[in-house]
């Protein structure tokens, strides 16, 4: 609640200023994955500022794209070789976003066309996955549509036609959900507003999704120092098990 | 209760794990073997990634095999010189299989070469296992005594150059025999995640011909550093050790074990193998429906390079 009325005063404070623009803030800045970590909540919420302050009568629609690190992806169709199922031809993406999640006040098709959303990346199906060069057009859509499949499966990639709420014409808000599963890395969350099929007004405000604590302590050691993770490893195990041996041998 | 695991990188319900761990602790502790044939798939059923889940059961094998191994000690069971030939082609194993690993992940295989794998071995040792425990049971219906185990070596092994005596193990032969058994079950801990104990124990009675005494002790011994150094060559190489796995199945493996031994105890130990070999064939039989059944998902993703 304080949030939103900072956001509406800065809205005031600002107001009269030439054409329309987005006043975007987050709930967090960066997000913490600690041992408890079951998923998470980004609440992506601001002001709409218009040209001398007047709100139309129809509110705007806003699109809210969060997306996170990307990275190359290889998708392979899985083939039946001598009756046994194996991974077959494959097809790498170049740059697929970890996570990817749309929210809008209405579905996507109907606030603008296909070239406006291919062009600001509005929609799962408007993702550019840059298909490694020299595959087949129609090949390449098929595993297109596995990745994308496979990835609204894990919660990944989602995308919401009501979860953008618009108040009074004037503040936006959205919670975007994210699993357990998300990858560390950054994050930014873009906002688009659009009028009559046209983007008037984007902004993006970047977040951090990271290890912290225990976890992040382990995974740097293994990634950095990863000897003497190994060995701590093999310390730990072997410790766990002369301990068992020493328990079952004189039982207290 | 829900634990975020820091490698694997994802969410899982640690009791969940323990049980896993402990249940696969209640068979080893029954049946004297590692446990680590069953560890694997049920991680990989569970959905940890494959390489995690290869990775951390090597770990966790460590740890389980180590109070067997001390008790075994105690008792004069081990064969410290057989064993030191057999972890020493253990560790050239390790190595190579390390190498095969890599290959099939780049490739996009692992995952269908570790369940094939699986599937190959248990099927053949589980029925050899079932064959064996039958025929014994018959016999002893019939009052007969069980049939004489074969206490020689097979042909080949004699034939080998270089003998050397093993006394603990009763035997004169070439340590190039133990040397390729260490290396080929070196192999398969590190693509399977295995101790490798219900390969190693069947072929060092058929294969080498060891006196019965010495033979778990020394294989037990055996597992313990060659699963220690697949889980360094894990940790450096694929850095795909998660130790909170490991040590939540270890917690509900040792647990397991003991309740285990002493189940074992009041069964007679025909029906233990039959019993084993029934968990080892129906483990192969899922796996093979896995690798059969048509997949809901017709694709497959690899991350990274």
């Amino acid at each position: 609640m304080a949030r939103i009325a900072l956001a509406l005063g800065l809205w005031l404070a600002l107001a009269g200023a030439a054409p329309i623009r987005l006043i975007t803030q987050l709930s967090q800045a960066r997000i913490e994955i600690n041992t408890t970590f079951r998923g998470s909540e980004m609440l992506v919420f601001g002001a709409i500022q218009y040209p001398q302050g007047s709100v139309p009568d129809s509110p705007p629609d806003i699109a809210v794209v969060v997306r996170g690190p990307s990275a190359p992806v290889t998708v392979r169709q899985k083939a039946r070789i001598a009756g046994i199922w194996v991974n077959a031809t494959g097809v790498r993406f170049e740059s697929v976003p970890g996570f990817y999640a749309v929210s809008a006040t209405r579905p996507i098709t109907q606030i603008a066309d296909e070239r406006t959303t291919a062009i600001y990346e509005i929609g799962i199906r408007n993702l550019q996955l840059s298909p490694a060069s020299g595959a087949d057009d129609g090949i390449s859509r098929t595993f297109e549509t596995g990745l994308i499949a496979a990835r609204q499966k894990a919660g990944l990639f989602t995308e919401r036609s009501d979860g953008v709420q618009i108040t009074r014409g004037v503040l936006y808000a959205a919670r975007i959900a994210l699993p357990a599963a998300v990858p560390v890395g950054d994050y930014t969350a873009e906002i688009h507003l659009v009028r009559k099929g046209r983007v008037l007004a984007s902004t993006s405000a970047p977040f951090v999704i990271d290890k912290s604590g225990f976890e992040r302590w382990v995974y740097v050691m293994a990634q950095e120092n990863s000897l003497a993770y190994g060995l701590a490893a093999v310390m730990a195990a072997l410790a766990a098990g002369a301990l068992a041996a020493l328990v079952t041998r004189r039982r207290w | 209760m829900d634990i975020y695991l820091p490698i694997a990188e994802m969410s899982v319900n640690a009791l969940l794990i323990i049980l896993m761990g402990g249940a696969v602790g209640f068979l080893s502790g029954m049946f004297g073997v590692g446990g680590g044939f069953l560890t694997t798939p049920l991680l990989i059923f569970y959905g940890i990634p494959p390489a995690v889940a290869v990775a951390s059961s090597a770990t966790q094998i460590t740890g389980s095999s180590v109070s067997g191994a001390l008790a075994y000690w105690e008792r004069g069971q081990v064969d410290l010189r057989m064993g030191a030939v057999l972890v020493a082609g253990g560790l050239v194993g390790a190595g190579l299989g390390q190498i095969v690993f890599s290959v099939l992940q780049d490739l996009g295989q692992i995952d269908v070469v570790i369940s094939l794998i699986y599937v190959l071995f248990l099927s053949v040792i589980g029925g050899l296992m079932l064959r064996d425990a039958l025929a014994a049971l018959k016999a002893a219906r019939a009052g007969q005594a069980p049939p004489a185990r074969r206490s020689r070596h097979l042909p080949w092994v004699a034939a080998l150059p270089w003998k050397m005596r093993f006394p603990g193990s009763g035997l004169y032969i070439s340590p190039l025999a133990p040397l390729l058994l260490g290396a080929a079950v070196g192999i398969l801990t590190v693509i399977m995640g295995i101790g490798g104990g219900f390969i190693m124990v069947p072929a060092m009675v058929y294969i080498l011909g060891m006196r019965a005494q010495a033979v778990v002790g020394t294989s037990l011994f055996q597992i313990i550093f060659v699963t220690a150094a697949t889980t360094m060559l894990h940790a450096t190489a694929s850095k795909s050790v998660d130790i909170v796995l490991a040590l939540l199945l270890l917690l509900g493996g040792v647990t397991g074990a003991q309740l285990g031994v002493r189940a074992a105890q009041k069964l007679s130990p025909d029906r233990l193998r039959l019993g084993l070999a029934i968990v080892v064939l129906a483990v192969a039989g899922v796996l093979l429906i896995g690798l059969t059944l048509t997949p809901a998902e017709p694709f497959a993703l690899f991350e990274g390079a």
